[in-house]
């Protein structure tokens, strides 16, 4: 157990170490940081001196490691913009976002087992048919298009939901204020977690649908059917658990995924998390907190996928995590 | 009144563009406490007899016509309910790879106690203590902590004894084992061969063995019935069966062991192939590869006859056995 940790640690320490190269190597190009800083009315002269203190003349690699020192201890730069601390800012808007891909993550699990499921035992019944067509609609219409599609449908025409904000939210702990607490709320959290789960979703009912379909062929379905076993009994206890083995590690690597589509998700129903604020740090070129959002983005990819891995070591007999890695 | 009556069993696969004949008109008989053995070539029917008997063939397989009289209820019939309470419970299958049969992600606890709780009202106290004492029965040492284990975790020959203990959980009248030996170690198929023919005959309880093993047949069972291209074309006791075969079928399979050769020699197989479903020759289904072929035996399906001690479907039977070709072929 402690081999197969450490080795998972040291793999994860890995990847953040590219994904710190890669996001320092986008800082160094995205314009002089002088400019964003001064102004234009001061001297070549001061700028030579400024960027010699600001260590902008040092070798790139000196920089990275000065970038990397100060990444460690919690410390990627400030905010041209807010003139804080990027880490900060992103701290306070972390909350929102992970809310919202919580929100979605919730509506995948809890239609995309069942609708799997279905549409696996009763291929060819009309309702499997609407389902699986409109799986391939919701695969094929980009996130921003269902985001305005459900706010013109249920903001506009109809008016049963709010179309924008986070409406009433609980302050909860540090910079944690949550939707869960209010009617107003969850009111606010639903149709941008349905527009964030409009392409995951589809994605795993057509998942589970494929491996339980091909887990009812399996010799061990058609033994237990031999042995009189109730088909209840057989699709959720035998099929079910080997169907969901292989959508582990799928899941895994989408939730990571989700938390860069919340990009266009939040930036549609200007939901204030961190996918809305990098779409303003791009523009406003604020290039510390480009490159923190980046890391920090990354660091929950890496912590996700490695969290996953052991999910998927428990669930599977087969894979004996304490015996791992040894 | 016997334990199984099979009468005219027609099995068909609904594929996309034909419908092809799987099994054609099959019909035996099982008395209780009998050991019967199915053999013939891969694609003969056999495995699909055995599923049929429990009404568990899998799309696009099914029963078209004909009865299975199991206790004297049509299997046929039966409602899923029916069904249910047959599986596993009255009759019970012993599957060909036990590498696959098991469920990967399930304890053989968990899979044993499901079966007992599935036809009987136990408690899992009750269920588990079940299921120790049928481990006993199949030699397996520790069952107590067998229960506790996945089975990836045991040899393929410790799977197959749990497959059989889970067989005899319930005390059925009939145990179909398909081919049960064939995906183990030939060192470890003596071994459970011997502790089935035990426990069937300990217990009183019917076998169906599919086989294309005729020396395991010979050991095992008391009647044998060899099937090529979808239907019985010999039949009687299983020592005149290996002993004097009359069909040219079954003699051919039984020249065709490597006892019958001398060693250096090449084996001597019968010519050809058995057909797919889709091409079965017209008359009999054999005459491609039949050296005793005739018109007859091209144009017209042989009905089945008694001849001397066994049941058999060949037109020229009594040809061959007066013939001197037969003395030849035999020897």
């Amino acid at each position: 157990m402690f081999a197969y940790l450490a080795k998972r640690v040291i793999q994860a320490i890995a990847v953040m170490f590219v994904i710190s190269l890669i996001a320092f190597a986008i800082q160094g190009n995205l314009g002089d940081p002088l400019r964003e800083l001064v102004g234009q009315s001061v001297s070549e002269e001061v700028r030579q001196q400024l960027r010699d203190e600001l260590g902008l003349n040092d070798s790139f690699v000196t920089q990275y490691l000065r970038f990397a020192g100060n990444a460690l201890q919690g410390d990627l730069g400030t905010s041209y913009f807010f003139k804080e601390p990027a880490l900060d800012v992103i701290l306070k808007k972390l909350p929102a976002t992970l809310e919202l891909v919580f929100g979605a993550t919730l509506i995948i699990v809890g239609f995309s087992v069942p609708l799997g499921v279905y549409t696996a035992i009763k291929p060819d019944s009309i309702l499997s048919r609407i389902i699986m067509g409109l799986s391939i609609i919701g695969i094929s219409i980009p996130v921003f298009l269902t985001a305005i599609l459900m706010i013109f449908v249920f903001s506009v025409e109809y008016g049963w939901l709010p179309s924008y904000g986070r409406g009433d939210t609980v302050h909860v702990w540090g910079y944690w204020q949550t939707n869960f607490a209010t009617a107003d709320g969850w009111l606010h959290i639903i149709l941008p977690s349905f527009a964030l789960a409009s392409i995951m979703l589809p994605l795993f009912v057509r998942l589970i649908r494929a491996e339980m379909m091909e887990v009812l062929q399996s010799e061990y379905v058609k033994y237990a059917k031999a042995k009189g076993i109730k088909p209840w009994r057989i699709y959720f206890i035998h099929a079910l658990k080997n169907t969901l083995l292989p959508v582990i590690t799928v899941g895994g690597v989408q939730i990571g995924t989700m938390v860069a589509y919340t990009i266009l998700t939040e930036t549609v129903f200007q939901w204030p998390g961190m996918g809305f604020m990098f779409l303003e740090a791009v523009n406003r070129v604020d290039t510390p907190l480009i490159v923190a959002y980046l890391i920090v983005v990354g660091f929950i990819f890496v912590v996700t996928n490695t969290i996953v891995d052991l999910i998927y070591g428990l669930v599977n007999p087969t894979v004996n995590i304490a015996r791992m890695g040894a | 009144m016997s334990l199984l009556s099979v009468r005219d069993l027609t099995v068909k696969f609904a594929m996309r563009d034909q419908t092809v004949t799987a099994l054609n008109g099959i019909s035996f008989d099982l008395a209780k406490g009998e050991r019967l053995g199915i053999v013939g070539e891969s694609g003969a029917g056999k495995s699909i007899t055995g599923f049929s008997l429990m009404n568990l063939l899998s799309r696009p397989g099914y029963i078209d016509n004909g009865q299975i009289l199991f206790e004297g209820e049509d299997v046929v019939q039966m409602n899923d309910k029916r069904l249910r309470n047959l599986r596993g419970n009255r009759m019970a299958m012993i599957f060909q790879d036990p590498m696959v049969t098991l469920n990967p992600v399930l304890t053989i606890g968990q899979q044993m106690i499901e079966t007992l709780m599935a036809h009987r009202k136990l408690s899992r106290e009750e269920a588990r203590q079940i299921a120790i004492v049928k481990l006993r029965e199949v030699y397996i040492p520790s069952p107590e902590e067998r229960l506790e284990q996945y089975p990836h975790e045991l040899s393929g020959g410790m799977r197959q004894r749990i497959i059989i203990a889970i067989a005899l959980l319930l005390d059925p009248q009939l145990i179909i084992a398909d081919e049960p030996t064939t995906a183990l170690d030939v060192t470890i198929q003596a071994d459970i061969m011997e502790l089935m023919l035990e426990l069937c005959q300990s217990n009183q309880v019917g076998l169906i063995l599919i086989t294309h093993d005729l020396g395991v047949v010979s050991q095992m069972t008391e009647r044998t019935l060899v099937m090529y291209a979808g239907r019985i074309i010999e039949s009687g006791r299983t020592r005149e069966i290996i002993n004097d075969p009359q069909h040219p079928y079954t003699q051919g399979l039984i020249n065709a062991l490597p006892q019958q050769t001398l060693p250096g020699q090449r084996l001597k197989q019968i010519p050809g192939n058995m057909p797919g479903l889709a091409s079965i020759p017209t008359g009999c289904a054999f005459n491609p590869r039949c050296k005793y072929a005739t018109d007859l035996c091209r144009s017209r399906v042989p009905e089945t006859v008694h001849y001397g001690e066994v049941e058999v479907a060949c037109h020229e039977v009594q040809r061959l056995n007066s013939d001197e070709d037969r003395q030849e072929a035999r020897a």
